[in-house]
C-alpha cells in the first residue's frame, strides 16, 4: 500500500493538546510521524494547506437501515455518506429489520461492510430482545460477535426491573449501554416539544420532563450498578443538569448532543416541515444553550449525528405520521464548526467531541494523531461555504432540516486505514 | 394588500388609464350649477315619457349613480308631487371583467327596499361609456325579478360604446379620447361636479 | 396575504380581515333575495378536500361556491395518507392537475393544507387542519360579534373548554386580539396548552374570573375523545365546572353574547337553554358562515392567468 503525506495543515490531536502546523505521513495503515517540514517524496501527497488536520470522526450514533430498510439506506451508501462527511468510522444502531440482537445479526452487519463500506462500521447491539424492553440480550456472545455497545435506540426500557439488570449485566462485559431517554406515557401523541410553538401549531407536544424523568431514572439504575451508562442524543436544560451532577458524584455516565439540537429550536418545525421532526424534538433556545454549554464544560462528551435516514415518500406525509429523524452524517461537520465559530468550543474541544471522546466511549483505538495510531484522517476546510444538496449526497435519502441551505466549512479528505476513501475534488474512492 | 377601488365614473373594461404623458390637472366640465339643471331636465323628461309615474324605481349605480338617483327623485319629488322609489344596486359582483383583473374590486352596498316586479326601472348612472356597467346593472335587475320596464338615465354619456346600449336620458354627451378620465365628484357640503382628465396622445404634455 | 390563500388568521393583517368581513357583509344581502345567486364564479371549480369528515362546514362551502355559480366538487379521500399511500405530494399533484380555482382543505393533521397549498398554484381555502387553524369559522365569528356589538375594538372575549385542542379557539385569538379585543381562555389545566401566554390571552382556572366582565362568551365543543385520553374525568364533572348555564353568565356583562361553533352537546358546555335562546347567537354564526365564506370565494376564486400568460403557455 502507498504512504501517504499530508503535508501543510493545521493538526489538531486531542489527545497531546497539539494544535498547530505540521505534516503527517501514513503508512501501512498507522500514523507513521507527525513533525514539521516532512520530507516523503514517494508517498502520494495529499495537500492540506489552510486545512485543518485532524484524527478522523468517529460517529458514535448513526442508523445505516442494513438489514431490512434498504430502500432508506444501506451500509454501502451509509459509509459513503460517512466518509464524505469526514467520519472514518460509524457505530450503527441495532433497530434493523432483523433487530441485531443476534451474532449472526451482527456478523451480517460486519460482512457487509469489510465489502461495502469505506467507513469502518462498528455494530451496536440490541439490550433488549427484539428491542421489545422485557428480555436481555446475550451480550457475551454478541460482544465477541463485534457489537462495541449495547442499545436499544429507538425504543425506551420503559420497566425499570428490565433497565435495571440490563446495566447491571452490561458490566460483564464492560461496555456502554446507550439510553434512548424518552418516558413513553410522558411522550404520548408528541411530535415535537411542548412548548409555545407547539401550543401555535396546534401539534401535540412531547415535554422536556420525558427526557429528564427517564435520565434520572436512568442515572439512579447506573449509579448503584456501577455500569458504563452513554445517553444519546441529550436535548434538554435538564438532562444535562442532571448528568452534570451525576458526574460529580462519581457516575460512569456519559453523553452526546447532535449537530441539530447544538443549533436549531423548535422555532424550526413553524411551517410544518417534516424534516424538523426528530425524537427527542428540537426544544426551546434555553436548551439549545444548554447543551452547548454542556459540550463546552465537558458535561456532555461527544457530538454524534443520530443519522436516520426516511425516504421521501414516508417524510411526505402529515406531521404526526412522518417517522421522526433526519440525515446528519454529510453535514455535521459545517454544521458544528459553527460552535467554534460561536465561541462555543475551542477547535481543540471540537475535535475531542467528534474524534477523541467517542474512541475512548466505545474503547476504540482511535481519536488520535500519533505516531502508531491507526491511520484514520479527516482533513477539514473551515471556511469554504457551499449549498447542501441532499439530492447530490452520497445518503439514498433526502430529509435534512438543512437541504438547500448554505453552509461553512466542508470536509476535504478523510482517510481510513492509511488509504484516501474521500476527497471533495474526486468523490468517494470505492473500495 | 392594495385594493384600490375603481375611480368614480370609469370603469376597467371601459375606457382605462393607459396614458402615456403626464395627465392634465382636472378640468371641471360641468360644475354644480350645470349638474343641478340637467338632473332637472332628466326629471322633466322622465315626466314625458312615463304615464305611470307610480310603477317607477330609480335605481342607482354605485358609487356616483346613488346621489343622483336620490336628486332625480326629488325633482320628480317637487316636479310631480311623486314619490318614486330609490334603491342602490351594487353591479360588482355581475361584472365581465372579473376574470382578467388580478384584484378583487370592493363590494359595495345593495339596497333593494322594494321588489321589482312590474315596475317601470330607470337605471341611474354617473358617467356611461362602454356600455357594460349598464349590462351588468341589467343583469342583477333581472335576478332580482321581472321589471316591466328598464330605462337608463346617465349624467354624462363620453360615448365609446362597446355594447348595444342604449342610455334613454343624458344629461350632457361629453366627447372624449378612450385614454381619458371623467369622474363625478360630491364636496363636503353635496355639490357634485364632473371632472375630466384628458391623458390621450393629443394632449399637450 | 390572500395570494396564497387562506391558511390562517395568525398570518392575516387586520387589514385583510376588516376587507374579508366588510366583503361578508355585502354578500349576507345576497342571501335575503329571492335569486340567491350571482354569476361572479361562473365556470369557475371548487373543490372540497375533505380529509377529515364534516358536513356542516362542508355543505356551507358547498352552498357558497353554488351562490356564487361556481361547479363544486367534493372529494373524501381516506382520511391518513398511511392507508393509502398517497403522500401529500401526490396529492398536491393530481389536483393540480384538475386546475382547479380553489381548493378547500380540511385534515385531521395541523399543516397539511399548508403543505398542499405549497405545491399548488391555486388558492387554498383552510377549513380546519387538526388543532392548528379554521380561519373560516373565526371569521364568522367576529362578523356575527360585529353584528351584535358593532365593533371589535375594546371587547372580551372569553373562550371556555378543551383549548388545547381547539382550532377554533387558536383562530379566534388571533382574529379578536388582531381586531382589538382582549381574549381570555378558561378550562381545566388539562385543557390549556403549555404557554399559551406566548399567544397574547391570559388563562383562568376559575370559570367566574374568567367571565368577569366579557362581552362575548364562546363555549367549545367537549369531544369524548379527550375523555379516552384521561384530559378531563368526567362529563358531569366538566359540566360543573366550566359547563355554562344562565346563573353562571351572570357574571359576564348583562349584554354578553354566547357563542357555539356547533354542534353542542347540550347539558355539557352549554345548558340547553342557553344554546337555544338569546343571548345564544349561534344560529347567527350558521347563517353569517353561507355570507363569510362566499366573501372568502369572491376574494381568492378565479384568480387567473393574463391572456399573456396564457399565450407563454
Amino acid at each position: 500500500m502507498a504512504r501517504v503525506w499530508i503535508q501543510g495543515g493545521r493538526v489538531l490531536d486531542p489527545g497531546t493538546g497539539h494544535d498547530g502546523p505540521a505534516d503527517v505521513l501514513l503508512a501501512d495503515g498507522r500514523v507513521v510521524e507527525v513533525a514539521v517540514g516532512l520530507e516523503a517524496p514517494d508517498a502520494d501527497r495529499v495537500d492540506a494547506t489552510g486545512f485543518w488536520v485532524v484524527p478522523g470522526f468517529i460517529d458514535l450514533h448513526t442508523h445505516l437501515r442494513e438489514p431490512g430498510h434498504e430502500y432508506k439506506e444501506d451500509i454501502a451508501s451509509g459509509g459513503r455518506a460517512a466518509v464524505a462527511g469526514g467520519f472514518s468510522a460509524v457505530a450503527c444502531m441495532a433497530n434493523t429489520d432483523p433487530v441485531n440482537d443476534d451474532p449472526a445479526v451482527t456478523g451480517f452487519i460486519l460482512d457487509r461492510a469489510r465489502q461495502d463500506s469505506p467507513a469502518r462500521v462498528y455494530p451496536v447491539a440490541a439490550a433488549t430482545r427484539g428491542l421489545e424492553g422485557r428480555v436481555m440480550t446475550e451480550m457475551v456472545a454478541l460482544r465477541e460477535a463485534g457489537a462495541v455497545a449495547f442499545s436499544d435506540d429507538g425504543q425506551t426500557v420503559m420497566d425499570s426491573g428490565v433497565q435495571r439488570r440490563v446495566l447491571e449485566y452490561s458490566t460483564l462485559v464492560g461496555r456502554p449501554v446507550i439510553v434512548h431517554a424518552e418516558d413513553r406515557g410522558l411522550v404520548g401523541a408528541g411530535v415535537m416539544n411542548e412548548g409555545p410553538t407547539a401550543t401555535r401549531l396546534g401539534l401535540p407536544g412531547n415535554p422536556a420532563a420525558a427526557e429528564t424523568l427517564c435520565v434520572a431514572r436512568d442515572l439512579a439504575l447506573a449509579e448503584f450498578s456501577g455500569a458504563h451508562l452513554h445517553v444519546a442524543h441529550v436535548s434538554t436544560a435538564g438532562a444535562v443538569g442532571l448528568i452534570r451532577d451525576a458526574r460529580c458524584r462519581g457516575v460512569h455516565v456519559t453523553a452526546e448532543a447532535t449537530p441539530h439540537h447544538l443549533t436549531l429550536t423548535e422555532e424550526a418545525a413553524l411551517g410544518f416541515d417534516t424534516n424538523t421532526k426528530m425524537a427527542p424534538p428540537l426544544r426551546s433556545e434555553t436548551d439549545v444553550a444548554a447543551c452547548r454549554q454542556g459540550l463546552a464544560d465537558g458535561t456532555l462528551d461527544a457530538i454524534a449525528t443520530d443519522h436516520a435516514p426516511h425516504a421521501v415518500h414516508e417524510k411526505e406525509v402529515e406531521f404526526t405520521a412522518a417517522p421522526p429523524g433526519v440525515l446528519g452524517l454529510e453535514t455535521a461537520a459545517a454544521v458544528v464548526l459553527a460552535l467554534v465559530r460561536d465561541g462555543v468550543l475551542s477547535p481543540l474541544q471540537l475535535v475531542a467531541a467528534l474524534s477523541t471522546n467517542p474512541a475512548k466511549i466505545l474503547g476504540l483505538e482511535a481519536g488520535r494523531l500519533v505516531r502508531g495510531a491507526p491511520g484514520d484522517v479527516t482533513i477539514l476546510d473551515p471556511d469554504c461555504t457551499w449549498t447542501y444538496d441532499p439530492a447530490k449526497g452520497y445518503s439514498k435519502s433526502r430529509n435534512s432540516p438543512w437541504a438547500g441551505q448554505c453552509l461553512q466549512g466542508q470536509v476535504v479528505a478523510t482517510l481510513v486505514a492509511g488509504r484516501l476513501v474521500y476527497h471533495r475534488d474526486r468523490g468517494v474512492l470505492v473500495p | 394588500m392594495s385594493n384600490t377601488p375603481p375611480i368614480q365614473g370609469t370603469r376597467p373594461g371601459e375606457a382605462g388609464n393607459a396614458g402615456s404623458r403626464r395627465p392634465q390637472p382636472d378640468s371641471v366640465v360641468l360644475d354644480d350649477d350645470a349638474v343641478r339643471r340637467a338632473l332637472l331636465r332628466i326629471a322633466h323628461e322622465i315626466v314625458e315619457r312615463n304615464s305611470d309615474l307610480g310603477s317607477l324605481y330609480l335605481v342607482g349605480v354605485p358609487n356616483g349613480g346613488v346621489p343622483l338617483a336620490r336628486r332625480v327623485a326629488a325633482n320628480l319629488r317637487q316636479l310631480a308631487a311623486q314619490e318614486v322609489l330609490v334603491g342602490v344596486l351594487d353591479t360588482t359582483l355581475y361584472r365581465d371583467d372579473l376574470i382578467t383583473r388580478g384584484e378583487r374590486p370592493r363590494l359595495r352596498r345593495t339596497e333593494m327596499p322594494s321588489s321589482v316586479d312590474d315596475r317601470c326601472v330607470i337605471l341611474v348612472d354617473d358617467v356611461a361609456s362602454t356600455g357594460r356597467t349598464i349590462r351588468a346593472a341589467m343583469d342583477a335587475l333581472m335576478d332580482f325579478g321581472r321589471p316591466r320596464s328598464v330605462q337608463v338615465a346617465a349624467l354624462v354619456d363620453r360615448g365609446h360604446r362597446e355594447l348595444p346600449i342604449r342610455i334613454d336620458y343624458v344629461g350632457k354627451n361629453i366627447p372624449t379620447q378612450r385614454e381619458d378620465l371623467v369622474r363625478l365628484r360630491e364636496g363636503e357640503s353635496g355639490a357634485l361636479e364632473v371632472l375630466l382628465l384628458r391623458c390621450g396622445e393629443g394632449a399637450p404634455a | 396575504m390572500m395570494g396564497r390563500g387562506l391558511l390562517g388568521i395568525e398570518n392575516l393583517a387586520r387589514e385583510d380581515i376588516e376587507l374579508i368581513l366588510e366583503t361578508a357583509e355585502h354578500m349576507k344581502e345576497v342571501g335575503t333575495r329571492d335569486v340567491k345567486k350571482v354569476p361572479t364564479l361562473r365556470g369557475r371549480t371548487l373543490i372540497n378536500l375533505f380529509f377529515e369528515p364534516s358536513t356542516r362546514t362542508r355543505t356551507s362551502f358547498e352552498i357558497a361556491g353554488k351562490r356564487l355559480s361556481a361547479d363544486v366538487v367534493n372529494f373524501s379521500p381516506a382520511s391518513s395518507s398511511l392507508s393509502k399511500a398517497e403522500s401529500i405530494l401526490d396529492t398536491a399533484k393530481t389536483l393540480d392537475a384538475m386546475d382547479p380555482d380553489a381548493v378547500v382543505i380540511r385534515h385531521k393533521v395541523a399543516g397539511v393544507p399548508k403543505r398542499i397549498a405549497d405545491q399548488l398554484g391555486a388558492p387554498v381555502i383552510n377549513a380546519g387542519d387538526g388543532a392548528h387553524e379554521h380561519p373560516t369559522q373565526a371569521l364568522l365569528d367576529m362578523l356575527t360579534v360585529l353584528e351584535q356589538k358593532e365593533h371589535v375594538d375594546g371587547l372580551t372575549v372569553t373562550i371556555i373548554g378543551d383549548i388545547a385542542h381547539s382550532r377554533v379557539a387558536r383562530s379566534n385569538i388571533h382574529g379578536f386580539r388582531k381586531m382589538g379585543a382582549e381574549v381570555r381562555v378558561a378550562g381545566p389545566p388539562t385543557m390549556i396548552p403549555a404557554e399559551v401566554e406566548a399567544l397574547g390571552v391570559k388563562a383562568y382556572g376559575s370559570l367566574r374570573e374568567a367571565l368577569e366582565g366579557a362581552d362575548v362568551v364562546m363555549a367549545l365543543r367537549i369531544q369524548q375523545e379527550r375523555l379516552a385520553d384521561a384530559t378531563f374525568p368526567s362529563v358531569r364533572e366538566y359540566a360543573a365546572t366550566f359547563g355554562l348555564d344562565r346563573a353562571k353568565l351572570r357574571f359576564a356583562k348583562d349584554d354578553a353574547i354566547v357563542m357555539h361553533p356547533g354542534p353542542v352537546n347540550r347539558g355539557v358546555e352549554l345548558a340547553a337553554d342557553l344554546a337555544d335562546h338569546r343571548p345564544s347567537v349561534i344560529l347567527d354564526q350558521v347563517r353569517n358562515g353561507v355570507a363569510l365564506r362566499m366573501a372568502v370565494l369572491y376574494l381568492l376564486a378565479g384568480r387567473r392567468r393574463t391572456v399573456a400568460e396564457d399565450r407563454e403557455k
